[in-house]
């Protein structure tokens, strides 16, 4: 008997394989394009759609908490469609003796995080389970934005690209590892977990020739990556050095023996832009939030389509594979 | 904490593998012995930086996939009884026993804890007192320390719900049998830093004394591997063999006393089955008769004793461990297996050959 197990939810190979097998093959459509957002046209208003499910342990860790992660993730992948988010419901699944107050804490995050991001909640639901059917509270969060350029898709990347990463790389992944192991102590680690809706829209509204964006959370870079990779069906080619990780990020995993491109980010954004346009899109990422330490890390070439290359810090090649298996159990 | 960023300084490796290329005119087969070094040789591309007669083959150093499948099968048969708890470190959790995995048996219900350290497993066997917790105790030297000292706490604070699972390895007997096989034609072997920091550098002494192997202990970064290499290189241009540690800033010569004394007094010497390799004499531990009352196989020997034997497998990992196949040259290789459905360790381990070259060297 074919079972769930924890790897299909780790946002690698097992899980494309699940969402494959189980739900495109029954409810998938032609206009459906593996992007984190599915757009809509209504009449001539084209909107953006999507939603996604929150699961942390612990709820709140340096750099942010469940609410926070639960706004700000439907925020980028809003974005990801170059949409401007506009409305938000968030559905709340709670175990039963959930301390009211630490409800409460969540709460005003989320509000917090959700005007940062210039969206509004608008609605929700509210279940509670008996103890043990749910580890604390669960949150589901669904967002409407409106698409302000079309055609921005992981589709859309093409030879010649440059692909600009908005930060460093494993922050969040590595700070909820270490605070779930109780190993936090002595370590100046923070999530990274923030709506990136002033950077994404300033470059937006700037006319960046921006192709494709994604939100490189579960999985990290080394997942986002390799999806574009395939989507485009275009090769990419990454220059190590260029990825920015911060050395208490790369000491964590070294220590838990992780691959820090397969570690999960909660507020970085993947640009892929026309080369023409790259630098001056890169200065504008520079001057907005969360933009500050954006880089360009590689370029997409005419190489096998659907491969991404890394050149390594000391200058030779290697593969770039997406994760496969369960590296950070349930850590959103 | 301070990297070693030297190490994998561009211009110094640049550096020697110029030194290699001119070193390097005649074909050798290195064999790194250690699944880290598999695993980093392959993450930094190293084989570009050979001179192109010496290839790199993996041994038998990675202790996931050295794991028997009839003591895995074993440990996974202890999961399916109530009120067992079964503890392990995480990169066990998707190697295939017999029909099933760790992975598997928890989806189905089987108490699985995925464990950082053995004294987490004995903090979990304080925390539920009414289950049984086994540590799956898998690893070479560089884990048996950290095994025993989790037995001498149970013991001496009768945590009488925890026991050992006790699959342990010791490196330089399963190296003296693979070499005697004379299967593999080695030029070479680079040794494995972290073992040697336990067992001391000396103890390599045999292989370039009785088979003329020249040896070098190396570490983990770009640097210290293609320092191995060239030590090696140089032994053999100049014809000797001898044991060279590369990796002076973590390896003495002798053995560290106080991890020899820990293992002396908790493990005695016995025989183990290596995955590919079978019975090898004197290559793993026992617990001793002192902390018998914490040894699972003895615990739950009537158990143990009612798993059947595993079938033969089609699975080449035994040739691979051995150092007589490349891991692309299994007809499985990226085909029926790979990472996501593994048949063989060698895939599964983050440290496996395998899964080295389906990460980072596939066409």
């Amino acid at each position: 008997m074919d079972l769930v197990l924890l790897s299909h939810g780790a946002g690698g190979l097992e899980m494309t394989a699940l969402i494959d097998k189980v739900f495109l093959s029954r409810y998938g459509n032609a206009a459906f394009r593996g992007d984190d957002s599915a757009t809509l046209q209504l009449g001539a208003r084209n909107l953006a759609l999507t939603t996604d499910s929150y699961v942390v342990t612990p709820l709140f860790f340096p750099g942010g908490d469940i609410g926070r992660l639960a706004v700000a993730g439907t925020i980028n992948d809003l974005l990801t469609a170059a949409a401007r988010p506009l409305a938000l419901s968030a559905s709340f699944i709670i175990e039963e003796g959930l301390p009211i107050a630490t409800l409460e804490r969540i709460a005003q995050s989320m509000r917090e995080t959700a005007a940062e991001g210039g969206a509004a909640i608008v609605t929700g639901d509210t279940k509670v389970v008996p103890r043990g059917s749910a580890d604390q509270v669960f949150i589901t969060t669904t967002g409407v934005g409106e698409v302000i350029r079309p055609g921005v898709s992981g589709a859309a990347a093409i030879p010649g690209d440059k692909i600009i990463l908005t930060g460093s790389v494993g922050d969040h992944g590595a700070t909820v590892m270490l605070a779930r192991e109780g190993l936090l102590e002595g370590a100046s680690l923070s999530s990274d977990a923030a709506p990136l809706a002033a950077l994404v829209l300033h470059l937006l509204e700037q006319r960046c020739e921006i192709h494709a964006m994604r939100d490189p959370t579960r999985g990290g870079i080394a997942s986002s990556l390799n999806e574009i990779a395939r989507q485009s069906k275009v090769c990419l080619e990454i220059e190590e050095s260029a990825v920015k990780v911060r050395p208490g990020v790369a000491a964590a995993c070294e220590a838990l023996g992780l691959d820090v491109f397969k570690v999960a980010n909660e507020g970085k954004m993947l640009i892929f832009v026309a080369p023409g346009d790259a630098l001056r899109t890169l200065d504008l990422a520079r001057s907005s939030p969360y933009g500050e330490e954006a880089g360009i890390i590689g370029e997409v070439t005419t190489g096998p389509p659907g491969r991404v290359q890394v050149r390594t810090a000391i200058g030779t090649a290697r593969i770039l594979d997406p994760p496969s298996g369960e590296l950070l159990p349930r850590i959103c | 904490m301070k990297f070693s960023d030297e190490f994998r300084d561009k211009d110094l490796i640049r550096d020697i593998a110029r030194r290699l290329q001119q070193l390097g005119g005649k074909p050798a087969t290195i064999m790194e012995v250690c699944g880290t070094h598999t695993m980093a040789a392959a993450r930094f591309g190293l084989k570009e930086l050979l001179p192109p007669p010496v290839r790199l083959v993996s041994g038998p150093g990675c202790p996931v996939c050295v794991t028997a499948q009839e003591d895995l099968d074993g440990f996974l048969a202890l999961g399916k009884e109530p009120g067992i708890v079964l503890a392990s470190f995480g990169d066990m959790l998707r190697v295939p026993g017999t029909g099933t995995s760790l992975e598997k048996e928890r989806a189905r219900g089987a108490a699985v804890k995925v464990v950082y350290a053995p004294l987490d497993a004995v903090d979990l066997a304080r925390q539920e007192k009414e289950k049984e917790v086994v540590f799956f105790g898998v690893g070479f030297e560089t884990t048996m320390p950290a095994t025993a000292v989790a037995l001498q706490v149970a013991a001496a604070d009768k945590v009488d719900n925890f026991s050992v699972f006790c699959v342990h390895k010791t490196m330089p007997g399963a190296l003296k049998a693979l070499l005697s096989a004379g299967e593999v034609k080695v030029s070479g072997l680079l040794c494995p830093g972290h073992v040697t920091t336990i067992i001391g550098a000396a103890s390599y002494d045999f292989i370039s004394r009785d088979f003329g192997i020249p040896c070098a202990v190396t570490g983990f970064e770009p640097l210290d591997l293609l320092l191995g290499v060239e030590s090696i290189l140089r032994q053999l241009s100049e014809g000797r063999a001898g044991v060279e540690n590369v990796y002076t800033r973590a390896v003495p010569a002798q053995p560290n006393p106080r991890a020899q004394a820990l293992l002396a007094e908790v493990f005695a010497p016995a025989d183990a089955v290596w995955r590919g390799l079978g019975v090898i004499p004197g290559s793993g531990v026992k617990i001793r008769e002192k902390y018998r009352d914490f040894d699972a196989q003895s615990r739950f020997a009537a158990l143990l004793a009612q798993v059947p034997p595993p079938p033969p497998t089609a699975c080449c990992c035994g040739d691979i461990l051995r150092g007589v196949m490349a891991p692309k040259e299994c007809p499985l290789f990226a085909q029926a297996c790979s990472p996501s459905q593994p048949l063989g360790p060698c895939m599964v381990s983050s440290e496996g050959a395998c899964a080295a070259a389906y990460r980072y060297e596939r066409d």
